[in-house]
């Protein structure tokens, strides 16, 4: 049973339901789905993921699951308008890499995972973001920013606060 | 490498190179067009059979001959899934050819499903590459609007769908079967073999999965023919029938302590040395070498003395590492910590087994579990008997896991302790002189994780 007031917009449910004839499967839609629906509302509560299970003919358990596997869905309260991946891998730990995820940590006052109070930047640790020649290196959102220093991390910050 | 033309990388640098004006301008399609005017599917098989090519991305299998391993006379549907979830420490390669030129990449997954009869490609695109997801959807759109993709391509019978799925951040889904159970919408739990993806893969159908690099390669022999392919690297060694040969350009992906970080194109079997020196521009700020990872932190290390190593197929096993990888060189210079760089090792492959094998999932933690306590402090000299033990009991080699993975945080172990032992046992001596232990789990790290 749907619950009264649905999660996903009608804009939504025609996103993924254009993505029906890709799959021979419904199941198969489930991770286009969910980014279609995190790329939204930036995380993805367990009310989505039943309303998901309902539009793909699946146990909410099966979505669930899923879901659950990757770390990168975040269930109880959207990430930051900034999601700041730092790679912590090892081609930019040589290079400073944990320098600058540690940096950033006592500049937003957060650890990996957390959102600041305002809910513009969440800090993430990730392994190797495949950027290596410009190590050490963060993504923020799309955007890649290469060869990073505490002070050019420090400088970044500083637009994003500018940019609020 | 005097003579030595690269092919891969060769249009990266040219404006609007990842546009399809800009690819054909280059010669791109022309192959396409050609293969499927003159030859048929089981003849582009065979081709690419002699060619001798081998997957670029980790395992080096031969494949034409994992083409051949589809059913013959399957009324289809046949899958062929592009392994683009490029996620092993050091390796950035795919990164760049779909970036710069994501139609080379795409003229080579034509060619790989036309050979395999499939009509559906799939490319599992890794999430942290958003620049490559809208360069290789504008490039699939292009091909629509060009007949390159879509119903009878240029004329023939031959039809082909290619859609792009993007992944969520997990290294797991760049083992074959781990992407096949991801891109079905369940979580990426690598299958037991047998079937074989070929026999049984994707929604149960035969099923094929390329690299990114490997298609590319297919492209180029389509274009270039199989002697020019076979004119470089290291010819099949005559007395290991084992041994097919390591054939063809590469691309060598340099990082870490280098003066120039880099993808670079090379026949395959440069040394290691040649590569750092060569290529990276030598070791930074004047610093001599200590070992290297000689092709993704799964395939363990070179000391600096094994950097004539020649980075072929078989030339890393040869100093006692798994293999080529992926070949992403990461250089470490004499600064370096062995203890730190095997607990960013450690915690890597924590955080990414996937958590089906009891070994893997129990032993990569307990592996963290002790690097945390030697790191910090709290190491004795018979923990590293212990982390060998690990070692050499998780993975498909000794057979107590699925997939590979366990394999890849086995060897870093394996090749660290092995091959640095003095300096584990300088440290542990020096940092806990009384052989002090500890129960509780120790933080290694400033920053954890909430």
């Amino acid at each position: 049973m749907l619950p009264p007031k649905p999660i996903l917009t009608d804009e939504m449910v025609a996103e993924i339901q254009a993505l029906f004839p890709r799959y021979p499967t419904r199941q198969a839609v489930t991770l286009p789905a969910l980014h279609v629906v995190n790329d939204r509302l930036r995380y993805v509560p367990l009310e989505a993921v039943v309303e998901l299970a309902w539009l793909l003919g699946l146990a909410p358990a099966d979505v669930q699951d899923t879901l659950s596997f990757y770390g990168f869905f975040k269930q109880d309260a959207p990430h930051g308008r900034r999601r700041a991946w730092v790679c912590r891998s090892i081609s930019c730990a040589l290079r400073g890499g944990e320098q600058v995820l540690e940096h950033l940590c006592h500049r937003l006052d957060l650890r990996p995972g957390q959102t600041t109070a305002d809910g513009e930047v969440t800090l993430e640790y990730s392994e190797c973001l495949g950027a290596c020649e410009f190590a050490p290196c963060m993504l923020v959102n799309e955007d890649l920013h290469k060869d990073l220093s505490p002070e050019t991390a420090d400088a970044l910050v500083e637009t994003w606060r500018q940019a609020t | 490498m005097p003579d030595f033309e690269p092919v891969l990388l060769a249009n990266i640098h040219t404006p609007e190179s990842h546009t399809r004006a800009a690819y054909e301008s280059a010669g791109g399609y022309h192959a396409l067009k050609r293969v499927l005017a003159e030859m048929d599917s089981a003849a582009f098989v065979e081709l690419i059979k002699s060619s001798g090519l081998r997957g670029r991305g980790g395992a080096g299998f031969p494949t034409g001959l994992k083409w051949t391993f589809l059913p013959k006379g399957h009324p289809g549907p046949i899958y062929m899934c592009i392994n683009a979830d490029e996620s092993e420490p050091g390796t950035f390669n795919n990164r760049i050819l779909m970036e710069q030129d994501p139609h080379q990449v795409l003229e080579g997954t034509i060619l790989s499903s036309y050979a395999t009869r499939s009509s559906t490609a799939y490319i599992y695109l890794r999430y942290e590459y958003p620049l490559c997801l809208r360069r290789m959807q504008a490039a699939i759109d292009e091909c629509y609007a060009a007949g390159y993709l879509g119903r009878n391509i240029l004329g023939s019978d031959f039809s082909l769908e290619i859609y792009l799925h993007r992944g969520a951040a997990a290294y797991i889904c760049g083992e074959e079967t781990g992407l096949i159970e991801s891109l079905e919408g369940k979580r990426a739990w690598p299958r037991i073999k047998p079937p074989f993806p070929a026999v049984e893969g994707l929604f149960h159908k035969p099923t094929v999965v390329n690299n990114v690099e490997t298609v590319a390669c297919v492209a180029h022999i389509a274009a270039r023919g199989v002697d020019w392919f076979k004119s470089m690297g290291t010819p099949a060694d005559p007395a290991n029938p084992r041994d097919p040969g390591s054939y063809g350009p590469k691309l060598y992906c340099v990082s870490g302590h280098v003066n120039r970080p880099g993808c670079y194109e090379a026949p395959l079997g440069i040394t290691c040395r040649e590569l750092v020196d060569r290529c990276g521009g030598g070791v930074w700020k004047g610093r001599r070498a200590k070992a290297a990872i000689p092709g993704g932190i799964s395939m363990g290390l070179l000391t600096e003395a094994e950097f004539e190593t020649r980075l072929d197929f078989t030339g890393p096993g040869k100093a006692g590492c798994l293999g080529l990888g992926t070949a992403a060189v990461v250089i470490l210079d004499e600064t370096v910590s062995m203890i730190d760089f095997l607990h960013n090792s450690c915690r890597f492959f924590q955080h990414e087994s996937c958590g089906q094998c009891t070994p893997c999932r129990e032993g990569t933690a307990w592996a963290l579990n002790m690097l945390n306590r030697i790191k910090a402090g709290r190491g004795r000299l018979h923990d590293l008997d212990l982390l060998l033990e690990i070692g050499d009991s998780i993975g498909i080699i000794p057979g107590t896991t699925i997939c590979g993975l366990a394999d890849g945080a086995a060897w870093p172990i394996k090749n660290a302790i092995r091959k640095f032992r003095g300096e584990f046992e300088d440290y542990i001596k020096r940092t806990n002189p009384g052989g002090w232990m500890t129960t509780s789990a120790v933080p290694a790290l400033a920053v954890e994780a909430h």
